[in-house]
């Protein structure tokens, strides 16, 4: 656990270097500032006496360019120093971030609503940028340069000074009024804001019963109604808001006028010089910025601290599956046993008491209702979650003894619900490689996945695009492509989460056929609705309410005649009612491949329709 | 594992960033809004005058300060006293010009804003309003998040154009020319000098507004990516883990954050010479002014009053020009969000009323389907060839397999959508030859997921329908058993209830939904009630009392999965993949031993036997 303090000097730090070359290089270029009002003090005061020759102004006026010339190069220099500072602190914090967020366990992802994590890497991290960048860096212009003109002040006249100044603290008061007046109505503003969003969000989603019940209008005048106050609000929030610059003008008008006035009746009286009464003003005129930037800077760093804050949280967040510390690093076999296995999402009880035991290249498969812990079973084996109570052991060896990255190459997972990249499909099979994935690989996978066939439809075949930039796939596309990917990373242990749902039965036929050779060789456990799917396996477990309740082959289980008998003859009814109609739709579908052979490439190539271009 | 593959990331596409700065055709429709308004922008202008006037006099009141009370006495051509007297009235006027300044200013702010909030008060209720009347095809295909964009952050975005981008260039473009006139008028020469300044100005803007656009639009690309990229890796990070493709992952994470970091330092170095290169094109052209004003001077051709003038004015002359520039990314912002904004409301309804609608003035609740066939992708059937026609105060049940058409047909009674093929009829008239308002008056739906609106019981069951009186509301809830736990809840009809974070039950919602149904008395009911796992023995027992009791004297028609209901049924329907396949009562559909009869064994059997066990 660290602070949010420790993290900004830990950034910041990296590049003090860097930081310290801006501070100087402002601290030059607002020095550099208050130079030339002293010339064009002495231009007035030159053209007042009457032996000033054109040669005295033209030389005081190079002067003026000369260090204009000079604040503006060391002014863009501190620019660039701190800004660039602040984007490669921002840099090492996306990565760091990045590298962390890899290393949480799927649960804190479940926890931990992706759309949160994602507005605290955007939004939460540009506003610490803004803080890093823009924040020091116009803090530091601001204090150098107020620093500077006051002392400046103080060497022409210390009673203008005084004159010029009693009228900050009236200012600092004024916006400090008008800005916690402003925040209060722009939370106000926000709060309204969410209310009309609820309301439009509420509407759209139940547009059904809106227009079933014909209340449209009524609708409408419901979010004409919240949209009002929404206005009246925004309107509200103006009157606070448009203060702000009027008064600054105008107290910085007083400012310059007392001056004129008092510095006037100095000048007349002989006492202060034109041109020092000038030189005077000028100074006043380069205060306006800070004044103008110190509240926007406070701003910076009350949002950009409480964005550290909430990034510094994701920072704390301490992954709790890891590596061992003493691993046990003997090649995996592949037996897998669960023994005297309890597990609990928060306070709900997933599994009780599980045990088995799977043989190096036996097969299990899992079957029971809904929510009776099947997949819970499977997640447990390549360490998604870490089980509360007993043990997972692998060639007999505890998997939390293993180093994490050993176990999970041995493990082929095809989850239930089906995550692809948006990256050409030939990627999305060899996610799990280090090296590219060689062609002959790609069609032992996507032939034993059944994909070959459906890629031959693709527009660029493997290398097409997968997702809203490419093709959309069909649900036991997807299925089949995370079952060649699982396939292809050559696992010893392949786990099927429910992973052929979505594929017809004929097809997961198919599957099922070419996936007893791959299994041969390799441990598998399989979750599945269907019977056709586990019935071959060489145990079944069928579980209920996170125990098992029965056990033994497919023929055994039938003749005890309990819940698996059950649900076999209820998938017979269904087939029954299904297959008539999906035999005959399959049937026509293989006469009209063989009518027309090949079904694509269909689509012309390029070069056949317009010759070469 | 969450999320299908590459789905959700529509706010960080790339597309969606980019727009033109400037579109003149998008911008007259946006000002179209302001039309009601234009006595208010009228009033607007008029003193965005007054403050470039305002704006202009400071300095020139300073120069009278200088040239007629500060100058003569210092060089002894008037006495002290004079000099000190003539300052007064000078400072008195300097001070009446900040008030009427400052005065004006807040004023233009307030109306600028007034306007402004007010046209997109007015395009927001009217996109709504268009939304209400868009079919539900489009609304099955356009996310809730991308319509909430549209109408939540979109027009924030235009409300800002109008305000701050239109108001502000139009002030500034009058600011300039106001100081250019009084420069002129105070010393010919001198502006000559200024002017000569200003095509190094532009160019420096132009220049590097170029510049800024340009990496303005990589880092967007470049930010869209990664985000984009971050997105997908966050919601598939068990893949990432099980596939152990962390390094991978962060490699390419790497390319992409140095891809940014590197468009970044491109925008900062071009960003941290702008403002530091226009500063001293100011000071540069001040130091021309000296020089120029020196020389008038020595040959007494100029007073010093004038030359410190033009030495304030320059600052006030060259910031709106700079500004201009920075008004660029707002409107930028802006035109984009309103191509989107008009997109949307020139999206057309597909399902409209008949420009002559017939009258319905006493509906019977016939409904007949004459050979309807219906998809809602073209050639996907949901229905094919259905006909069948139920007779008023009948009431039937439709059973089938998920994905058989059922819910299709009730959507289809309500004209949710329109049929492609045959035509469906209400005592004897095609839907689409009446109003929409005029078949869903007739027609009361429950859907199968209650929806609940926020507001109170009472509000949820009359629907902003004031006809609907509290004893009505409440005799509707005491109808559908929903009394008992409605005057269980703290503020019973008055309870405050909303769609998330709901207090109540699933059981309790599908009887606030009855209620809501019959207390606008429909001659045909339609009810969508699929299996629901979640509801305690007591609240099906009230559910399925209510439902019979509904069903006596309208035509209805309900989608069921309760044993009881389509025993109760004067027929039923069976649908399988979209054709209807068997019809009749109960008894004589199972006596066939068909379609009806697997079902049964395999739903409603199944159903009733856990449901005798909940209560056994």
């Amino acid at each position: 656990m660290t602070s949010a303090r420790a993290t900004f000097f830990h950034y910041l730090g990296r590049h003090r270097l860097q930081l310290l070359v801006g501070v100087f290089l402002a601290a030059g270029s607002s020095l550099a500032a208050v130079v030339p009002p002293r010339f064009i003090g002495e231009i007035i005061d030159s053209l007042q006496r009457p032996q000033a020759t054109f040669d005295d102004v033209v030389h005081l006026a190079l002067l003026i360019v000369l260090f204009a010339g000079l604040e503006a190069v060391l002014r863009a220099g501190a620019r660039y120093v701190m800004l660039d500072a602040s984007r490669k602190a921002e840099y090492s914090m996306r990565n760091d971030l990045f590298a962390h967020l890899q290393r949480m366990h799927l649960a804190y992802f479940q926890h931990q609503r992706i759309g949160d994590l994602m507005a605290r890497m955007t939004n939460d991290l540009t506003w610490v940028r803004q803080m890093m960048g823009p924040g020091i860096m116009q803090g530091s212009f601001t204090v150098m340069l107020f620093t500077f003109s006051v002392l400046s002040m103080i060497s022409v006249s210390g009673k203008l000074t005084i004159i010029a100044l009693i009228l900050m603290p009236l200012a600092s008061l004024t916006f400090w009024y008008i800005g916690r007046t402003v925040h209060l109505r722009f939370e106000r503003l926000q709060a309204q804001f969410g209310d009309m969003s609820t309301k439009a969000q509420e509407n759209f989603s139940g547009i059904r019963v809106v227009k079933a019940f014909s209340q449209e209008d009524a609708e409408t005048k419901d979010f004409a109604k919240v949209n009002h106050e929404y206005f009246g609000r925004a309107v509200s929030l103006s009157a606070m808001q448009g203060l702000i610059w009027p008064s600054i003008s105008f107290i910085l008008g007083i400012a310059v006028l007392s001056v004129l006035y008092v510095g006037g009746q100095d000048a007349i009286r002989g006492e202060l010089s034109i041109g020092a009464l000038v030189q005077f003003v000028a100074y006043l005129y380069l205060l306006q910025m800070p004044m103008i930037n110190i509240g926007w800077i406070s701003n910076m760093f009350q949002a950009g601290w409480a964005s550290l804050g909430r990034l510094q949280e994701l920072f704390n967040a301490a992954p709790k599956i890891t590596d061992p510390i003493d691993p046990v690093t003997a090649p995996i076999k592949g037996e897998v046993e669960l023994r005297g296995v309890s597990f609990a999402y928060g306070q709900t009880i997933e599994l009780h008491d599980i045990s088995f035991k799977v043989p190096a290249g036996g097969s299990l498969a899992i079957v029971g209702p809904t929510g009776s812990g099947k997949s819970t079973v499977v997640n447990l084996i390549p360490r998604l979650f870490d089980v509360q109570q007993g043990e997972v052991l692998i060639d007999g060896i505890d998997i939390r003894r293993r180093p994490l990255e050993q176990l999970r190459r041995a493990v082929g997972y095809v989850p239930q619900e089906t995550f692809l990249f948006s990256v050409p499909l030939r990627e999305n099979v060899g996610f799990g490689l280090d090296e590219k994935l060689t062609d002959p690989q790609l069609d032992w996978a996507g032939d034993v996945s059944q994909l070959n066939k459906d890629v031959e439809d693709f527009p660029a075949r493997y290398d097409t695009m997968i997702g809203e930039r490419g093709v959309t796939l069909s649900g036991g596309q997807k299925q089949r492509a995370a079952i060649a990917r699982a396939v292809a990373k050559d696992p010893r242990i392949l786990i099927l989460d429910d992973a052929l749902s979505a594929v017809d039965t004929y097809t997961e036929a198919e599957i099922l056929r070419r996936m007893r050779g791959v299994m041969r060789e390799r441990t598998s456990i399989v979750v599945a609705h269907r019977i056709s799917t586990v019935k071959d396996a060489d145990e079944i477990l069928v579980l209920d309410g996170g125990r098992i309740v029965e056990r033994g082959s497919h023929r055994e289980l039938l003749e005890r005649g309990g819940l698996y008998g059950q649900m076999y003859r209820r998938q017979l009814l269904e087939e029954e009612l299904e297959v008539d109609e999906e035999r005959e739709e399959h049937e026509k579908r293989v006469k009209a491949q063989s009518e027309e052979g090949p079904r694509l490439p269909m689509r012309p190539r390029l070069g056949e329709i317009g010759g070469e271009p | 594992m969450h999320g299908g593959g590459g789905s959700g990331r529509g706010s960080f596409d790339e597309d969606e960033i980019l727009g033109k700065a400037y579109d003149a055709r998008l911008m007259r429709r946006l000002l179209g809004y302001l039309r009601p308004y234009r006595g208010l922008v009228i009033i607007a202008l008029l003193i965005i005058l007054g403050i470039s006037v305002t704006e202009a006099a400071p300095p020139v009141i300073a120069k009278f300060i200088v040239d007629s009370a500060i100058a003569p006495a210092v060089n002894g051509q008037i006495g002290i006293d004079e000099g000190l007297g003539r300052l007064a009235p000078l400072g008195l006027a300097y001070i009446a010009v900040l008030v009427v300044s400052s005065g004006l200013r807040y004023a233009q702010t307030m109306l600028a804003s007034y306007v402004g909030q007010k046209a997109m008060y007015d395009l927001r209720v009217q996109l709504f309003a268009h939304l209400q009347g868009l079919s539900l095809t489009f609304f099955d295909r356009n996310p809730v998040g991308r319509l909430m964009t549209r109408i939540t952050n979109d027009i924030d975005a235009l409300t800002d154009m109008v305000t701050q981008g239109v108001v502000a260039i139009f002030g500034d473009i009058v600011v300039i020319g106001v100081i250019a006139i009084v420069l002129l008028v105070l010393d010919l020469r001198l502006a000559l000098v200024t002017f000569a300044a200003l095509p190094l100005l532009i160019w420096l803007t132009m220049y590097f507004r170029r510049i800024m656009r340009d990496s303005f639009r990589s880092i967007r690309i470049r930010l869209a990516r990664i985000n984009a990229y971050l997105n997908e890796n966050l919601s598939g990070m068990a893949i990432v883990q099980l596939f152990t493709r962390e390094r991978a992952s962060f490699r390419q994470f790497d390319d992409l954050n140095t891809d940014l970091l590197n468009a970044n330092r491109g925008q900062i170095r071009a960003m941290s010479m702008f403002f530091p290169a226009v500063g001293f094109t100011r000071a540069a052209t001040s130091a021309a002014l000296f020089v120029a004003g020196g020389f008038w001077i020595l040959k007494g051709e100029m007073t010093i009053g004038t030359l410190l003038a033009f030495w304030q004015l320059v600052d006030r002359f060259f910031q709106p020009i700079g500004d201009l520039a920075e008004k660029y990314n707002i409107m930028q912002a802006a035109m984009a969000s309103s191509e989107r904004v008009f997109r949307l409301l020139d999206t057309k309804a597909t399902i409209v009323d008949p420009p002559h609608p017939r009258e319905l003035a006493h509906v019977r609740g016939e409904i007949t389907f004459e050979n309807v066939s219906f998809a809602y992708n073209e050639g996907d059937w949901v229905l094919r060839d259905v006909s069948f026609k139920i007779s008023a105060a009948e009431s039937v049940a439709i059973v089938g397999a998920t994905g058989a058409g059922k819910t299709s047909i009730i959507s289809l009674i309500s004209r949710f959508y329109d049929v492609q093929k045959g035509r469906i009829l209400l005592d004897g008239v095609d839907l689409r030859d009446l109003r929409q308002q005029d078949v869903r008056r007739h027609v009361g739906v429950v859907l199968q997921d209650p929806f609940i609106f926020a507001g109170t019981v009472a509000s949820n069951i009359r629907l902003n329908n004031e006809a609907i009186s509290d004893q009505q509301v409440r005799a509707a809830a005491t109808f559908v058993n929903a009394d008992k736990f409605i005057e269980r809840l703290p503020q019973r009809y008055d309870t405050v209830v909303t769609e998330r974070g709901s207090t109540l039950s699933v059981g309790q919602k599908q009887l606030l939904a009855f209620a809501r149904a019959i207390a606008f008395n429909p001659e045909i009911l339609l009810v969508l009630d699929e299996a629901t796992s979640s509801v305690d023995t007591e609240t099906e027992h009230l559910i399925q009392d209510a439902l019979a009791k509904l069903m006596v004297g309208r035509t209805s028609i309900i989608i069921a999965h309760r044993l009881s209901t389509i025993q109760n049924v004067d027929r039923i329907i069976v649908l399988h993949k979209g054709r209807v396949v068997e019809m009749g009562t109960h008894r004589d559909l199972l006596a066939q031993r068909g379609v009806y009869h697997r079902l049964y064994e395999l739903q409603y059997r199944a159903h009733e036997a856990e449901s005798s066990a909940k209560t056994g």
